[in-house]
């Protein structure tokens, strides 16, 4: 600690003699044009501690937290993330730089970017995507006002799957609760939409059509192309979720018709980390003009040689204000660029091999699950990526309460269902886990 | 990379500036780091266990060994600015000096777990969330504190919305949030997002918000005001209490933007000022870096009549244990979990480091180091007295040139343009790390890219990864993936 209180601070005493005498001060606190009503002569209260303090500080906390493995997923998913992108991301000229408003500086980062919306614009088959939204749930709410905005008739209803993630559902409605736009949901008929009763529900009013491979249930939807057939019916726009690992064996969602993608990419680039994600956008180039958040382009600069730079930025906040395409500014550029690194790091090869683990190892521990006694899996007679669903005798709450005490955490989806995911993360705990799910369940 | 012959003698007197050369990719003249897909790309026939109905025949993407992965990456790095590559007085953005530790601190094995867990089983990540929102809470004078706002914007938006929610708990729906043209971009848009009209104010002649002009603006329909203190000039609202009043008078909330919170720590609170809502900038504030874009974090504090209106969930203790609840009237969720993890912890462990006597020091080296650099330049710089920031005027000069003039001079520029009440705009925020050298540094790099001749501004940068970028012929041709790139 410096004698002037933040470690941060370079400034020697000297120094500060001279700078003061320079700008005609007689102290740091003459600075400060601060009427005296609400001056604040209190203290907060927070000690200052020693690097090493503040570090064992934050462990011990977390160490409060049990020791479980985890079964968990539901959108926020656990990968193997390799060393190579915590040290390539962590360097400090990404880290700690600024949005790209001067590109000349910034051609680094600015061609990650663009290589990671070159990435996603492979995996959706879309024309567009963005340099990132905030998470999945913050995506769909984007492609909804974008519906609002793009759609030629006027509409105030967007229509999503009944298995969705509360957190995903909840944000939307908050983000279209601004332009009286009301979200309602679509049945589902064994863990797929159910397509005719959503036929039944679309009309003139709708904005978007909304739909989830795979859905938060684990399922791989397999009538994507039905639905949006029926949302082009109606004029409305077809939105499909999914992440860049689901999407590098499953048909390109422009294949089957969809308008815009969204959906969490941190299934690449992060580990599990309490809901941090990075929202996925990409559109149709219809759409260009009203995409929310930054987009990166090639250019080419004074000498004639490729450059990048950020474009089209009248869509935004800093420049259209309230006729912005979006209020968002800060993104996710850091997990973007970790997400490119990921995805290149396992090439196409290593994209098909995960995504394929993906399935086999769901549909293997679901075959072990259901020949617990007590517990039938998978609920849905689907194909399914990375989890699934599980019927238990037993009230699940109880089952997974016990396991909990046997060390392993599973979601609770309804009264007598367990939700079980399946990465590669837990592959050596998988035995010891269906060995307490046989107590569990009994 | 710097040629460090800079002299900054004593007495404080700006030496020549620096010379700047960034790393370019020159195997020749006419090419470039080549895109990952330049280099190879790989079709891959895609043999699935599912139905070939479901799933992709082929797909292309580039396939490289982590070597060459670890190469491309390094030099593209070296062609990108952070602030560990030198100064990056942009206003309003806070480029303080990210400490290395929260990065390891972030990284906290024990601290990376699903949100789905119940509580009962991450104790230890629900007491770091409640001990941030208690520390938020104390910094800022507010009484809760909701830490699920991902960003700045996303924070905005929440309060916003949480206005509207108290108005509407008292059957009270109100039209327009007020703004002065000074305000950052984001608040005209989350105001708009957030269902309102948006009313601009004009600035003062003094710079800071015009009572008359509030006075005539506000009504019964007036939602909320959006404030910054200091404003985006650098300038302390002195009729705070004042405005306070005023919409508070007419049944409206006042909004604090905290982009400019650096400027107040330990010297004065939002919630001292009257503030009933507003939000923190942690990437800007409380030090975490910003990942050339992202990710931040925009906690929201209120006051207590507000607390109900709060994100769900939100985190207390109760019998020494921590717990998730559903705040009564709450607005719901703007987040899918509960923020940005990552960034919060690093916030944390930033806040804990300094305490009271660093967060007061942060500060007043912020200021010390703004007033400072904003008398040493050779520019006109109106308005005053100034906290953290300030905007100078490049006069008859292009500001968008010497800024990029400066670039050769091996400083990030100024914010350029913006705010447009001042001609020519170059808004400037040294932080607090920047020490009276590296002020010394940027005083001639402001200088000389103003001194320099009209035809070496115009051809600037010359130093740097890329030259002048043609922004106008990029929107009008976008190509935004290297799938558009005829020569791929």
């Amino acid at each position: 600690m410096t004698a002037h209180g933040s470690p941060y601070v370079p400034h020697t005493d000297a120094e500060i003699e001279a700078m003061l005498s320079a700008v005609g001060a007689a102290d740091e606190t003459a600075l400060f044009d601060i009427p005296e009503g609400v001056r604040f002569d209190g203290e907060f209260e927070i000690p200052a501690r020693s690097e090493q303090a503040v570090r064992a500080l934050v462990e011990g906390t977390l160490s409060g937290n049990d020791d479980l493995v985890e079964f968990l997923g539901r959108g926020h998913h656990d990968h193997y993330v390799p060393s190579m992108v915590e040290h390539l991301a962590d360097r400090s000229e990404f880290l700690t730089s600024y949005t790209q408003y001067q590109p000349e500086v910034a051609q680094g980062f600015l061609q990650a970017l663009f290589e990671y919306q070159s990435l996603l614009v492979e995996l959706t088959g879309l024309e567009v995507a963005n340099c990132s939204m905030y998470d999945a749930a913050s995506a769909l709410g984007e492609a909804a006002t974008l519906a609002a905005r793009v759609r030629a008739a006027s509409g105030d209803r967007v229509l999503v799957p009944a298995h969705l993630q509360a957190g995903r559902r909840r944000t939307l409605e908050n983000y279209v609760a601004g332009h009286d736009v009301t979200v309602e949901s679509y049945p589902m008929t064994d863990g797929n939409a159910d397509v005719d009763a959503l036929d039944a529900m679309v009309d003139e009013e709708t904005l978007l059509v909304y739909a989830e491979t795979p859905t938060v249930r684990g399922a791989i939807e397999e009538r994507l192309a039905a639905i949006g057939e029926v949302a082009d019916r109606a004029n409305a726009l077809f939105a499909v979720g999914s992440d860049p690992v689901a999407l590098s064996v499953l048909r390109p969602p422009a294949d089957v018709g969809a308008d815009v993608v969204v959906g969490d990419a941190a299934a690449l680039g992060v580990p599990t980390a309490y809901g941090f994600g990075i929202g996925l956008f990409a559109c149709r180039e219809a759409f260009l003009r009203q995409v929310p958040g930054r987009l990166v382009g090639a250019a080419a600069d004074d000498s004639g040689r490729r450059a990048y730079t950020l474009t089209l930025q009248t869509r935004e906040q800093h420049i259209r204000r309230e006729r912005a395409t979006s209020n968002i500014c800060t993104n996710q550029a850091w997990v973007a660029l970790r997400v490119a690194m990921h995805a290149a790091w396992l090439g196409p090869d290593g994209l098909v091999d995960l995504a394929n683990d993906c399935v086999t190892e769901a549909r293997e521990l679901a075959a072990r699950v259901d020949d617990v006694s007590g517990v039938r899996a998978p609920v849905h007679d689907r194909h399914h990526f990375r989890e699934f669903p599980a019927r238990t005798d037993r009230p699940a709450s109880a089952v997974a309460a016990d396991l909990r005490a046997a060390g392993h955490a599973v979601h609770v989806v309804g009264d007598h269902e367990i939700q079980i995911c399946a990465t590669g993360t837990t592959a050596d705990e998988r035995d010891a886990f269906v060995a307490a799910l046989e107590e569990a369940a009994r | 990379m710097t040629d460090d012959d800079a002299d900054s003698t004593s007495d404080g007197t700006p030496g020549e500036p620096l010379r700047y050369d960034q790393a370019r990719w020159t195997e020749d003249a006419d090419t470039y780091e080549p895109l990952l897909a330049e280099k190879t790309l790989d079709t891959v026939d895609v043999d699935s266990p599912l139905p070939d109905e479901l799933t992709r025949e082929t797909l292309e993407l580039p396939a490289l060994a982590e070597p060459e992965l670890a190469r491309h990456y390094t030099r593209l790095s070296a062609m990108n600015y952070g602030v560990e590559s030198g100064p990056v007085p942009l206003g309003s953005c806070t480029m303080k000096h990210n400490p290395a530790f929260i990065e390891d601190v972030a990284a906290t094995p024990a601290g990376l777990v699903h949100p789905d867990r119940v509580g009962e089983t991450v104790q230890g990540t629900l007491e770091l969330l409640y001990r941030l929102q208690d520390y938020l809470g104390r910094i800022g004078g507010m009484d809760a504190v909701t830490l699920q706002p991902p960003a700045g914007a996303a924070g905005e938006f929440t309060g916003i919305r949480i206005a509207r929610a108290f108005h509407r708990a008292d059957g009270d729906e109100r039209s327009e949030v007020l703004i002065p043209d000074s305000a950052h971009g984001t608040n005209f848009a989350s105001a708009a997002m957030a269902g309102y009209d948006v009313v601009t104010l004009p600035s003062g002649e003094d710079g800071r918000v015009d009572l008359d002009a509030l006075e005539a603006a506000l009504s019964g329909e007036t939602a909320a005001l959006m404030l910054t203190n200091p404003n985006t000039l650098g300038l302390f609202e002195r009729d705070i209490r004042d405005i306070a009043e005023m919409v508070h008078d007419v049944g409206g909330l006042l909004y604090y933007d905290g982009a400019n919170l650096n400027a107040l720590l330990g010297r004065a609170r939002p919630g001292d000022m009257g503030f009933d809502v507003m939000h923190y900038n942690v990437h800007k504030t409380f030090a975490t870096p910003h990942g050339g874009g992202g990710p931040g974090a925009g906690p929201v504090g209120v006051t207590d009549d507000l607390a109900r209106f709060l994100p769900d969930p939100h985190v207390r203790k109760t019998d020494g244990r921590y717990e998730r609840y559903t705040p009564e009237g709450t607005i719901g969720k703007v987040h899918g979990y509960e923020g940005n993890w990552l960034v919060l912890v690093k916030a944390f462990a930033y806040i804990a480091r300094l305490g009271d006597a660093g967060l007061a020091d942060a500060s007043a080296k912020a200021v010390l180091n703004a007033n400072y650099l904003a008398e040493r330049i050779d520019y006109e710089v109106p308005f005053g007295p100034f906290h953290h920031e300030f905007v100078a005027s490049a006069g008859e000069t292009d500001a968008a040139d010497v800024a990029k003039r400066m670039l050769d001079y091996g400083v990030h520029p100024p914010t350029t343009k913006w705010p447009e009440i001042v001609d020519e705009a170059l808004m400037t925020e040294p932080t607090e790390s920047e020490s009276k050298r590296t002020l010394d540094q940027l005083t001639a790099a402001f200088d000389a890219a103003r001194g320099d001749d009209e035809a070496a501004r115009a051809d600037a940068p010359e130093r740097t990864a890329a030259r002048r970028i043609d922004q106008v012929a990029a929107a009008r041709n976008p190509r935004l993936s290297w799938q558009a790139l005829e020569d791929v």
